[in-house]
Formats: structure tokens, C-alpha cells, sequence
């Protein structure tokens, strides 16, 4: 098996008392995206400035690009593109200039970095915004300019902190596609995202952290395949419906969960279970059936509460 | 480090090509109107009272060299203070170069690198516009540019190690209110020390600031020196070091959690 790319063993932050990132192993292997979901507050920017070797650790080892960060910290950045969730680009000055000024910040000569910036403001499309100032950008412009300006030094590895949070649905399309682009050129990637189809059609393996922990690791299907049942089965009823009929329903699937507005039924054929809750003489305003998500397993995990 | 430093310097020069039109009036006109109000209007009356026994010079002459060595602290103070606050905080552009080959130190040394770029052009206009006014030899003016860069750093320093630690903005006006106004009045530059009070005459003695207008009024009007210039000189180097590793020091506990 080839060396992972990174490598955490009980990788620790803690800011005080207070413990952000608490006691985590994973592993990132060459060529995957990998992903971190979880709610705010989990500890997953935490955990990428650690990847990133910008924080220092709390506890645990960390490898990076099999350097210590602690010691190798401008190596493994030289080798790193990072795309930090809170935009910190230079809207003093041009598109261009963030560019110039990143790729020197690597050392890059400037004919190097003039040849690279014409392909990385095609591929973050915005070549017609080469000699505007940042500052009026749209919000996703500054986002493709943010991962273009991460893309500079051709990194290894590419560290990407919620990098469609806040996009429309276009944009958020259109970095998907990049992204993908990006993988398969071989450039591996750690994203953190709260958007569970994102990290469905992203992500080769996931873990979902809580509270600083990692709660649960796999691949999207197989998260779904441990932690739901094939099938949802959503009936949906007026707020405040007194009997909403769920003591007679707990045999048809393998868990019921209520909600103020819905009661959802995960099952492996919800059409079968539809049928059967008719029967039984449940009437909820509407059903819906779907297939199970990542959204599903992310809930049950982390809970239907707001952190924060 | 050093050569990542310059990177950061670099950063600098580019930033200032997009934003050099909000000081480059200023760094042409202020001595123009500081030496035509104080040196030319005030130092008439001055010359013909009582101060120019005291002086023994004509207070333009008297003025125009102190008035570098504080324009220096002036710009240093202000290169050093909101741009650092803005690189910190408000827009984050260390955290972004943090997280490429930069560490803390390029980050400190390249800033103070640029700021001494910048003051070497300040204060070279200014030697020159002194020298317009008669104030002092082209010569001499040119020979108190180093004094006065020196000055200037001995301020960037200490004052960006105390931006590193500052979490709002209103001590910066205060730092300018209470620290750099002050020394700009009371170092030697208007008039001189021996003039305050005796009981504060030995704190004007202890800022840098009148050690740099020393060096500078020295150097350029060839007087004697009261304090020995190579003290002065290392007195200055000692507040831009210290101050220097302060905020290293300050910025690392700031931007590397
Ligand atoms: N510099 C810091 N000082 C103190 N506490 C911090 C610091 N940075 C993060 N924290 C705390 O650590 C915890 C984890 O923060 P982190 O930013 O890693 O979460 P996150 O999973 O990225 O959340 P979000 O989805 O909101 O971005 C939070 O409770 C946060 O308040
Ligand atoms: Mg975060």
C-alpha cells in the first residue's frame, strides 16, 4: 500500500481548556478527496490549519506529505494549496496582483507565474477580470479566485475549507466540475463542507466529526449503507396533528423518526411501507419517498440540534 | 529567511504602487507647509526676539533638520500602526501569506524592510525640499537621510510589536495621542530640550526621537554633538532590534494559534 499523504494519530487541538479538536486518526491517501463533514463547531477548520502546518498540534503526531509540520512547516506549505473558509485575499489589489504576489510568495520566478495565471483565471473563469481590483468581486468570484490562488505552486495536496459556502447553485456547479478536473490530474483533496450532495458526489471517504471527535469514517455509500436504510419513507402531516399514528407503525421500518412536521420512516422499500401505513388507516397530508442520503446518516449522527 | 523576507517586501512595493497617491502629496507638501509656517513665519519672529540668542542659528535652520527625524517617526509610526492592524485583522493578508513558505519572521522583517524603502524616499524628499529653503547643503542633507531612516526604524519596530498585540483599533489613536504627538512636540524639534522644565528634561533625553533629531540637526547642519552620535546611533539601533524581536515574538502568538 503507498504511503498515505496524511497521517493523524490522536491528533489533539485544544485553545485553553478547551478542547477543538479531541484525540482524531485518519488517514488521507494519495490521488482521494477526502472529506470532513460536521456541524459548526466541530473542529474541522481546526484540523485543516494543523494539516495546513499553520497551527501547531496540542497532542498526537501529525505526518504531512511524510514531513513533520512542526519542523517542515514551509516544505510541506511550499507543497500545499489551501483555500481557508474565511476569504483573505487582497482587495486592495488587482486579480492578477493576488496571483503575482501568492506565486512569489513561493518563490516562483515571474515568467513562471505570468504562464500559470493564464491558465488558472481560464479554469476559475475569470479572464476578463485579470486587471480589476478584488474588491468588487462577486461573492463567487472571490471564492474561484480564492482556489485559483491556491493552485499557484501546482500543490500536492489541496486543503479546502467549505469552498462553495455561500456560492449559487451555478457556481457551486461549476467548482464541483473544476474540482473533479483536479482530481483527475491526480491532486489530492481534504474538504470540509456542510453540504451533504456536495460531499456525496465529492468526496471518496468522509469522516463526520462532532464535538472534536470523529463519529464516524467510511466511503459515502458505505456511510449510508451503515448508518440508514435504503429507502426514506416521509409522511408529512399539519403541524400540531394530534395523532400522527406512530405506535402503530414502529414494525414497518427499521427506525421511525418524528419531527414537528414529519414523521420519517427509513426502510429498505418505502413504496411497500407507504402501502402498508394506508392500510393501517394513517392519512398524512402527502408522503414522499426517496432514496436514503448522506444528509440521513449526518443527522442521526450529530443530532437534529443547533450547535453553535 | 532573508531572502523569503524580501518576497514580503516585494508585497509591499506592489501594494504601495496601487495606493502610493493617498501619501505622496503629503510627503511632498507637509514639509513644504511645516517649513514655510514654523521655519519661515514663526522662525521671522523667533530670530528677532529672544529665542535666536538661545538657538544661536536661524530657526529655520534650527527646525528643518528636527523635523525630519520626526517625519520619520511619523511615517514609520504610520506605516507600522492600521496597515499592520489591517494585515492582522481586518483583512487577514498575513494569515494568507502564512499559509505559503512565509513564517512570522519574513513577515516582520520583510514589513520593516519595506518601511525603511519607504522612508528612504520620505526622507530623501525631504533633504532635498530642506535644502530648497536654504536650510542646510545638499550635502548635508543627503548625509542626514541615514540618521533619519535609522529614527524611523527605531519607531517601526516597537510600534508594530505593540499593533501585534492590540485587539481594537482605538489604541492606535490613542498610541498616536498620547506617544507620537507628544514626542513629536517635546523631542528637541520645534525648540530645544534644555528649554522644558528641569524636572522633564531628562525624559527628553530618553526618547529616541531626540536622539534622532541629535543625529540629524548634527549631521546636517555640522554642529557639535551634545550625546556622542555613535551612542545616539546604537541608542536608536537598540529600540529597532528589541523592537524588532518584540514583534516577532508578538505577531507569533497573534497569527500562529
Ligand atoms: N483561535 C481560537 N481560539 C479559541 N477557540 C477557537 C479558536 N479557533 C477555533 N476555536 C474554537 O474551536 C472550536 C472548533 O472550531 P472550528 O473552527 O475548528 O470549527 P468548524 O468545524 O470549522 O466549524 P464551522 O463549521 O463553523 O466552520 C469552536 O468551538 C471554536 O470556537
Ligand atoms: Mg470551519
Amino acid at each position: 500500500m503507498t504511503e498515505p499523504l496524511v497521517a493523524a494519530h490522536a491528533l489533539t487541538k485544544t485553545f485553553g481548556d478547551f478542547v477543538a479538536v479531541d484525540a482524531v486518526d485518519f488517514e488521507v491517501r494519495p490521488g482521494e478527496v477526502f472529506g470532513f463533514l460536521g456541524p459548526n463547531g466541530a473542529g474541522k477548520s481546526s484540523t485543516m490549519k494543523m494539516i495546513g502546518a499553520v497551527s501547531p498540534l496540542s497532542g498526537g503526531t501529525l505526518r504531512v506529505l511524510g514531513l513533520d509540520p512542526g519542523t517542515d512547516g514551509p516544505e510541506i506549505r511550499s507543497r500545499l494549496g489551501v483555500v481557508p473558509q474565511e476569504d483573505n485575499l487582497d482587495h486592495e489589489l488587482t486579480v492578477y496582483e493576488n496571483l503575482l504576489i501568492y506565486g512569489r510568495y513561493f518563490g516562483l520566478p515571474r515568467k513562471v507565474i505570468d504562464e500559470r495565471v493564464t491558465e488558472l483565471l481560464e479554469f476559475a473563469q475569470l479572464q476578463d477580470r485579470r486587471q480589476s481590483t478584488v474588491e468588487p468581486l462577486s461573492g463567487g468570484m472571490k471564492r474561484r479566485l480564492t482556489i485559483a490562488r491556491g493552485l499557484i505552486n501546482q500543490p500536492e495536496l489541496l486543503l479546502l475549507d467549505e469552498p462553495t459556502t455561500g456560492l449559487d447553485p451555478q457556481a457551486r456547479h461549476l467548482l464541483w466540475d473544476r474540482l473533479y478536473r483536479l482530481k483527475q490530474e491526480g491532486v489530492t483533496q481534504i474538504i470540509t463542507t456542510h453540504y451533504m450532495d456536495e460531499a456525496e458526489q465529492l468526496c471518496d471517504r468522509l469522516v463526520i466529526m462532532d464535538g472534536g471527535k470523529i463519529v464516524a469514517e467510511g466511503s459515502p455509500a458505505s456511510l449510508i449503507a451503515q448508518y440508514s436504510t435504503r429507502e426514506v419513507l416521509e409522511l408529512r402531516f399539519p403541524v400540531g396533528t394530534e395523532d400522527r399514528g406512530v405506535g402503530r407503525i414502529g414494525d414497518l421500518a427499521a427506525r421511525v423518526e418524528e419531527l414537528p412536521d414529519r414523521v420519517l420512516l427509513y426502510t429498505d422499500d418505502a413504496d411497500a411501507a407507504a402501502e402498508s401505513v394506508a392500510a393501517r388507516g394513517i392519512v398524512p397530508e402527502s408522503t414522499v419517498t426517496r432514496r436514503s442520503t448522506l444528509e440521513d446518516v449526518f443527522l442521526r449522527l450529530t443530532g437534529r440540534r443547533l450547535v453553535d | 529567511m532573508a531572502l523569503t523576507s524580501l518576497r514580503v517586501v516585494e508585497y509591499g512595493a506592489r501594494v504601495y504602487r496601487r495606493t502610493w497617491r493617498g501619501s505622496v502629496i503629503s510627503t511632498f507638501l507637509n514639509p513644504v507647509l511645516f517649513l514655510l509656517a514654523m521655519g519661515v513665519g514663526l522662525g521671522t519672529l523667533v530670530d528677532e526676539g529672544s529665542g535666536g540668542a538661545t538657538i544661536d542659528l536661524p530657526y529655520l535652520t534650527f527646525l528643518a533638520p528636527g523635523l525630519l527625524a520626526a517625519t520619520a517617526m511619523q511615517t514609520a509610526a504610520g506605516d507600522s500602526s492600521y496597515p499592520v492592524m489591517a494585515g492582522i485583522k481586518w483583512r487577514k493578508t498575513y494569515e494568507a501569506a502564512l499559509a505559503t513558505p512565509i513564517g512570522v519572521g519574513d513577515l516582520v522583517l520583510g514589513h520593516l524592510g519595506w518601511v525603511g524603502i519607504r522612508l528612504v524616499f520620505v526622507t530623501g524628499v525631504y533633504a532635498v525640499i530642506m535644502t530648497l529653503f536654504g536650510a542646510t547643503t545638499l550635502w548635508q542633507g543627503l548625509l542626514s537621510i541615514p540618521p533619519a531612516v535609522l529614527t524611523g526604524l527605531a519607531f517601526a519596530a516597537p510600534v508594530t510589536a505593540y499593533t501585534a498585540r492590540l485587539k481594537q483599533e482605538t489604541g492606535l489613536s490613542n498610541m498616536f495621542r498620547f506617544g507620537i504627538v507628544p514626542l513629536f512636540l517635546f523631542s528637541g524639534t520645534f525648540f530645544p530640550v534644555e528649554q522644558l522644565p528641569d524636572a522633564i528634561e531628562p525624559l527628553a533625553y530618553a526618547t529616541p526621537l531626540w536622539h534622532g533629531v541629535s543625529l540629524c540637526r548634527g549631521l546636517a547642519l555640522g554642529l557639535d554633538f551634545t550625546v556622542h552620535p555613535l551612542l545616539s546611533a546604537a541608542y536608536l539601533a537598540a529600540w529597532m532590534v528589541a523592537g524588532g524581536l518584540l514583534a516577532h515574538r508578538f505577531m507569533r502568538r497573534r497569527l500562529v494559534v
